[in-house]
Parts: C-alpha cells; structure tokens; sequence
C-alpha cells in the first residue's frame, strides 16, 4: 500500500475523497488514504504548497491563484481531476429575502427575475448588504459576482463581501455579522433548517455546469508519481460513480455526517444530493436535478476552457493582469492529459478535446469521445452568454458593455 | 515590535505570550478571532500576526491583509521562503506567521522559533493531559470489572486481574478494552455495571 495524504474541508464536495476511502476504492488500487480535514482553504493550500500533504480538495480558482503567485507563496499546482460540479447555494438572511419574490421556488427557478430583484433590495436594506464567501478565489464567489453584474451591480461598491469559512457562516448570520452566504452543502440547508434564512439561488442555475472544486497537487510531485497518480485517479473515477448512484445517496450522507468528515446530521446532506432543495423551512422542496455532479457526464474531466474561464473572470475583477503568459499558465494546471492518461487505459469514456465552447448546450449532447458516448449535459449560464476560450478579449469586452 | 497573537485557545495564546514577554517582547496583544477581530487588528497595526495554523480564520486575516488599508506594507505568510526547514517546522508546530515586509529577517526568526518551540510544548502538554485523562477513565473501567468479577465469580482482587489481563492477552485487546466489554455484558445481564 502506497500512503497519500490529503487534505479537504468539510463539504459535501469532499464525498468522491470519503468515498474512495471509506469504501475501499483507494485501498483496491493498493493507496492507503489519508485524510486530514482542515477548515480554513488558507491551511488546505499551505499543507499542499509546503508539501505537509501530496495533495488537496481545492477550489478551483484558487489552484488558478496559487500558480499565478496571487495567494501567498506561489507555486506550480495541477489538477487532474474535478471533484465536482456545481453544489453550491446563495443563502439570504429572512429579513433580506423578504425583500425578493415572495415564492421562494420561483426565486430559484428564475435566477434573471432574482438578480433584478436583488439588486432592487440591495437599496431597501438598512445598510450595506453584507455576503459571505469562503474565499476571494472561490468558484462561487466569481459565480455571485458574475450574476449581481449582470443586474447591475458592482459586488466592490454595493455589498460588502466577506471572506468567512463554510462552517461558521450560519452562526454569523445568527449573530448579526452578514446577511447572507454563497457556499457550498450542507452550509447552506444548515442555515434553513435553524430557521435563520432562505436558499435564493442555486450555482447550477447561475451557471449548469459550474466548475467548482479540483483535487490539486503540485505540478513537481504530480510529473514525480506517474504510476501513482494513475492509480489514485481510477480509485477516485470509481468512487465518483458510486457517490452519483441514487442507491448510494443514504449511504453516503452517512459518510459525510461522521465527525471526522463533514460532522453535521446525516439528513442535511440530502437536499444536495438528491436534488430536493428545500428553499426556506417551511416550504416544499424545489426539484434541481443536477445541483451537485459527481460522476455522470465525466465530471472529473478538467476542461481547460473551464480554467480560461476562471482566468477571465480574475481579470475582470482585477484580480489578475491580463498577459499571454497568465492565460498559458492558468490554463495549465488543469491538466485533461493527465486525467486522459490515467483513465483511458481504464476503458473510460474519454472526451476527445480538452477545450470547448462553455455555456453553449441547451440540451443534453452526444460529443465525440474514444470507446464509447459521452452525454455532456446543458451548461448554459443563466445570462445566455457564451464563453469561447479563443476570444477571451472579445468576452471581456462584452462584459463591460 | 508589536505582535499581535490571534488564537481561539486563550490557554495556548497566554503560554506563547508568556514567552515572548520572558524573551524581552513587551508589545504583545492577544486577539480572539471572532466578530470585529479584522478591525481591531487593523487599528493594531501589528509587524507580525501568530496564528494558530488550523484556525477556521485563517482566510478571514488573509483577505483582510490584501484589502486593508490600515496596513500600509504588505503583509505575507512567513518570512523567508527560502528557510525551509524553519517553514516546516512552523507547519508541524501548526503556527502561521504573517510579517509586514521589510521587517529585517533575523528579528523575525527570533520570534517565530520561539513561537514554533512553545506551540510544540503546549500541544506535548495537551497530549500529556489527554493520556492522563484517559489513564484515569481506563483504571476506572478496569476497577469496575474487577468488582464486577469478584462478586460474580468469588474472585479475589488479584485473581479477577490476572483474569481480565490473561483474557487481554488471549484475545490481543487492551485490558481496558475487555474490562468496558466486561461492564456492557454484566449490564445486558441484568448485574450492576
């Protein structure tokens, strides 16, 4: 058995890491897991950066950060392998999302509707609205910011966004301290369900197939372990297919509600996981079959394109200057070879290209792929807009217009 | 120097506070990281920021350092990037540091291996108090079964040790282990446990 730590943070994204341990994927493949849970993304980079840890359950952007030396000590991470898709969830104080359309189903349903309606209660609250995110580059904090844009709004001047961890957004909310958060399950249903707030949108609608964790490594160690990596990815692949299955859904709830993982009731990760998201504490459930992706659609599969998108975005807020080299670098790490690699041999349905339009599927699509279809399914943002990794200067300045 | 110590642990910030204070640093402040911290550390203004490396705040200070305008000078983690083995061992320890640039290097050196050496002295103390809490609970446990066997089984108190010990060995647990095994049974059993 070859051991490899890793670090996560307690999230419902972490299930495919809980799952390739817990149910023998890891130790089939001849890995002895170790998982060190952290809470802050701040300790999850530097275990990785400073090699305390062969890898990390990260957000994708700020894999993107790190490489391009914008969070603290910079170093060459890759990521071969998304964990997820979507799972995260804009919650609003009660007070707050009084202010929106009084059902809360047609809220979620109609994120345009929603974002104009947020803009206009941004000017009833008494103060400065402030919004929770987990991170400056976090997946859901672009995604919030890309959507109050659209209305209007300009996240640096109207809000305040404040960078708290996941799990102690609901007892801010509780104390005062900001009126709403934008992270991922079960954080999200933890807050409805204490009765402090509302589900107002949900990532999957603002974008259908968001890009939000990565499993990153740094680039030195990945390009070190060939054979390794290999291994590790087919155990994640297959524990990604079991974490998608309806059948494992209790199961694996279970799982994520030990105190060594996630450490919240079992029940709460099921809203995620099952699609039946329950808005506000009173309310009935509102169907979002693919709020959270695991497995299906080759999830895992690190699409470059999805990393230019990210690179777009930190170069819209400024996070980033635009240079050729930033775009080489950032869409470097995610590294489609490697997932390629490790998984063909496998047999694995295998998306031909690396890059593609993002947002442009309406339905479900039959792509071309080696042994076998892939289905993507519908990935639009909310907007319409579509993201063409070959233009990023001409989307940028559709943006501003 | 002023240094500011951010800690949830109260205990582990007095100890390391105690430390720097006996090594000369008298401008020391001890910050909770809850509700107002980020504000009451920007009117600090301290050079360097401890912090307990598994703080849930950690992204909090971090974000605070790239906005704030208070802090005039960047702020970023440890010192000397190239000082690996000191980095490692602020890793190990669980201590970040955050030092304002400029700050010369052998000044922070001094006082984040101070930090290092009382963060390991306070979680070998942590640890030593955890084993002697658990020492105390297993003798509990093993007392009980023992009473439990002597008036069970008419044993004298060496007789019903040296079983629970030859039972320990046969099975390849823990006396202790046996001994909380022993107290389920007699209770499913309907004896006092």
């Amino acid at each position: 058995m070859t051991p490899i730590a890793l670090a996560f943070l307690p999230l419902a994204d972490s299930a495919i890491l809980v799952a390739a341990k817990e149910k023998g994927f890891a130790a089939q493949a001849g890995i002895a897991l170790d998982l060190v849970r952290t809470t802050s993304w701040a300790t999850a980079r530097d275990r990785l950066v400073y090699g305390q840890v062969q890898g990390a359950h990260m957000l994708a952007p700020l894999a993107i950060a790190v490489t391009l030396g914008l969070s603290q000590h910079p170093a060459a991470l890759a990521a071969p392998f998304k964990l997820n898709v979507n799972g995260n969830a804009l919650t609003m104080s009660s007070a707050f999302a009084a202010a929106l359309d009084p059902d809360p189903a047609r809220r979620l349903e109609d994120p345009v509707a929603t974002a104009h309606d947020f803009a206009a209660a941004i000017g009833l609250h008494h103060r400065k609205p402030v919004v929770g995110v987990v991170h400056r580059f976090s997946s859901h904090a672009l995604m919030l910011r890309y959507w109050l844009a659209f209305a209007g709004i300009d996240p640096d001047r109207d809000l305040l966004l404040r960078v708290l961890p996941p799990s102690l957004m609901a007892e801010a909310l509780r104390a005062g301290e900001i009126d709403g958060f934008f992270v991922g399950e079960p954080w999200g249903s933890v807050a409805v369900t204490a009765g402090l707030a509302e589900i107002v949108a949900a990532g999957t609608r603002i974008w259908r197939r968001g890009v939000d964790k990565v499993l990153a490594f740094r680039e030195d160690w990945l390009e070190a372990n060939p054979e390794l990596v290999d291994r590790l990815l087919l155990a994640l692949s297959q524990a990604a297919d079991w974490c998608d299955d309806p059948a494992n859904r209790a199961a694996l709830a279970a799982l994520l509600a030990r105190p060594d993982y996630v450490g919240e009731p079992a029940e709460r990760f099921l809203p995620a996981l099952t699609g039946q998201i329950v808005p506000r504490i009173d309310s009935a459930a509102v169907d979002i079959p693919d709020f959270v992706l695991f497995g299906r659609e080759a999830t895992g599969f690190p699409w470059r394109s999805q990393a230019a998108w990210i690179y777009s975005q930190l170069v819209r807020w400024g996070f980033a200057a635009p240079t050729p080299e930033s775009l080489r670098k950032a869409t470097g790490v995610f590294r489609s070879d490697i997932y390629r690699r490790a998984l063909s041999a496998a047999g694995l349905p295998m998306p031909g290209a690396s890059m593609k339009l993002e947002g442009a599927l309406e339905v479900p699509l039959a792509v071309g792929s080696h042994r076998g279809p892939i289905t993507l399914g519908p990935d639009r943002f909310f907007d319409g807009r579509v993201f063409d990794p070959e233009d990023i200067e001409g989307y940028l300045r559709s943006l501003k217009a | 120097m002023r240094i500011a110590i951010v800690d949830d642990s109260g205990l582990r910030a007095s100890v390391l506070e105690e430390g720097l204070r006996e090594a000369g640093y008298d401008d020391i402040h001890l910050v909770t990281p809850q509700g107002a911290f980020v504000a009451r550390l920007e009117r600090l203004g301290p050079e360097v920021v401890l912090m307990d490396l598994g703080s849930p705040s950690r992204d909090t200070l971090e974000e605070m350092l790239v906005v704030s305008r208070a802090l005039a000078r960047p702020i970023a983690m440890f010192v000397d990037q190239s000082d690996e083995t000191m980095i490692g061992a602020a890793i190990d320890a669980g201590v970040s540091a955050y030092v304002v640039d400029g700050l010369r290097k052998e000044r922070v050196k001094a006082v984040l291996d101070l930090a290092i050496r009382r963060f390991n002295a306070f979680a070998r103390m942590q640890s030593e108090l955890e084993e002697a809490r658990t020492a105390l609970a297993e003798r509990k446990t093993i007392d009980r079964a023992k009473a439990i066997l002597m008036e069970s089984r008419n044993l004298s108190e060496p007789d019903a040790y040296a079983l629970l010990r030859t039972t320990a060995m046969n099975q390849g647990r823990r006396i202790a282990e046996v001994a909380d095994a022993l107290i389920t049974a007699a209770g499913l059993l309907g004896g006092t446990p």
